[in-house]
């Protein structure tokens, strides 16, 4: 029972590394968040401003992933990231706004390229 | 059962906002819960979750631990970086820093999203776990859906909604932890590709100001601009550059 217990926690030296490298850097900015918006009206400017940032954070996460590609999707073209995810939103804005149409055809044409390239 | 066609048209309808289905904490909760079904992020979610899952048993972290990851990070961004740079030898002090930037987006989400569950009366503690619970897939359904929730029950809804994602995730990170060795690797690359897509379409379809989609915009093009320099928080300086450019403009066409 212990040693099942064991196998599945792993060493508390990699749970420490958790807390450590992925829950307070996380947990911090919540919390932050948590603390400062008590005080911030629904419609106020500020928070047109905090939204605009929290946007433009997301939409650099987003370029990130695309241009400097992690593990598998290294190995598709730039090309072909970038016409994949150019079209999931064509199909999204002629869609009126569906995300699933925009994902699948975006995924499709990846898919597609590859199998073409070889 | 439903038609097959609606689960893709999400026409789940939330009871009308003076229904007495809303009188319940209880129901409140289930009603978010339920809502996760009402979304494609949630499959997108689970995807994405799945390949975590994955690169954590490639990596050799333990099931436990990436399960712990999914329930106490629970950012998919987040863990991916924490999960490759841990995997490729950098040191802790290395990949927390390269999590804190990437987390910084948390901040203004939360910002943006607690001011729609607060009442007078709510005090900080009952939105410690609704916090806990921001991520972009609860920040986007927040938009879309606490509108039709009336506010005294928003808290309520907000944690069940936060815990049947959190719920299908770790089924999800589980079943890609198991499958690992049979991913083959056009699979992870599309499963990868998922998490850039389905940001960019959730976050415009909540673009409601031009602030907001000037921002997305400039964000996508300022970033590898940026990016050529190697500052280690390019994100960070796009990020704010873009989005105090963005608010400017929308600050300049319509005067306070």
């Amino acid at each position: 029972m212990n040693e099942g217990l064991a196998h599945f926690v792993g060493d508390w030296h990699a749970l420490l590394v958790l807390l450590i490298a992925g829950f307070l850097p996380n947990e911090i900015w919540r919390l932050i968040g948590l603390w400062l918006g008590a005080g911030v009206d629904e419609g106020s400017q500020l928070l047109v401003w905090v939204r605009a940032v929290a946007t433009a954070i997301l939409a650099g996460v987003i370029a990130q992933i695309l241009v400097q590609p992690p593990g598998a999707l290294a190995s598709v073209p730039d090309w072909l990231r970038y016409a994949a995810v150019a079209s999931g939103f064509v199909v999204f804005m002629l869609t009126r706004h569906s995300i699933f149409a925009g994902v699948v055809s975006g995924e499709l044409l990846m898919l597609a390229g590859k199998w073409w390239v070889g | 059962m439903r038609p097959a066609t609606q689960l893709f048209r999400f026409p789940l309808a939330l009871p009308a906002l003076d229904s007495p289905q809303w009188q319940s904490s209880l129901r409140a909760f289930a009603l978010g819960t339920r809502s996760v079904t009402s979304t494609v992020l949630t499959l997108v979610l689970f995807a994405t979750y799945v390949g975590i899952g994955a690169l954590a048993h490639d990596t050799h972290f333990s099931l436990g631990w990436v399960l712990a990851s999914t329930l106490f990070v629970w950012a998919g961004p987040a863990q991916i970086i924490l999960l490759s740079t841990l995997g490729s030898g950098a040191t802790v002090v290395q990949a927390a820093v390269a999590v804190t930037v990437s987390a910084i987006r948390l901040f203004p989400m939360v910002v943006s999203v607690l001011p729609m569950l607060r009442t007078p009366q709510t005090k900080r503690r009952h939105l410690v776990l609704a916090t806990h619970f921001t991520a972009v897939t609860l920040w986007v359904e927040c938009f879309r859906l606490l509108p039709q929730v009336p506010r005294e029950r928003r808290v309520a809804f907000v944690h069940g909604l936060g815990a049947g994602l959190v719920s299908v995730s770790l089924t999800a990170t589980a079943i890609g932890y198991g499958l690992a060795a049979n991913l083959p690797e056009l699979f992870a690359a599309a499963i990868l590709l998922l998490t850039p897509l389905s940001f960019l379409l959730s976050t415009a379809r909540n673009c409601r100001q031009l602030a907001d989609l000037l921002a997305l915009v400039l964000g996508l093009a300022l970033f590898p601009v940026v990016a050529m320099f190697h500052t280690g928080v390019d994100i960070l300086i796009s990020g704010m550059t873009a989005g105090t450019i963005a608010y400017a403009v929308h600050w300049w066409r319509e005067p306070q």
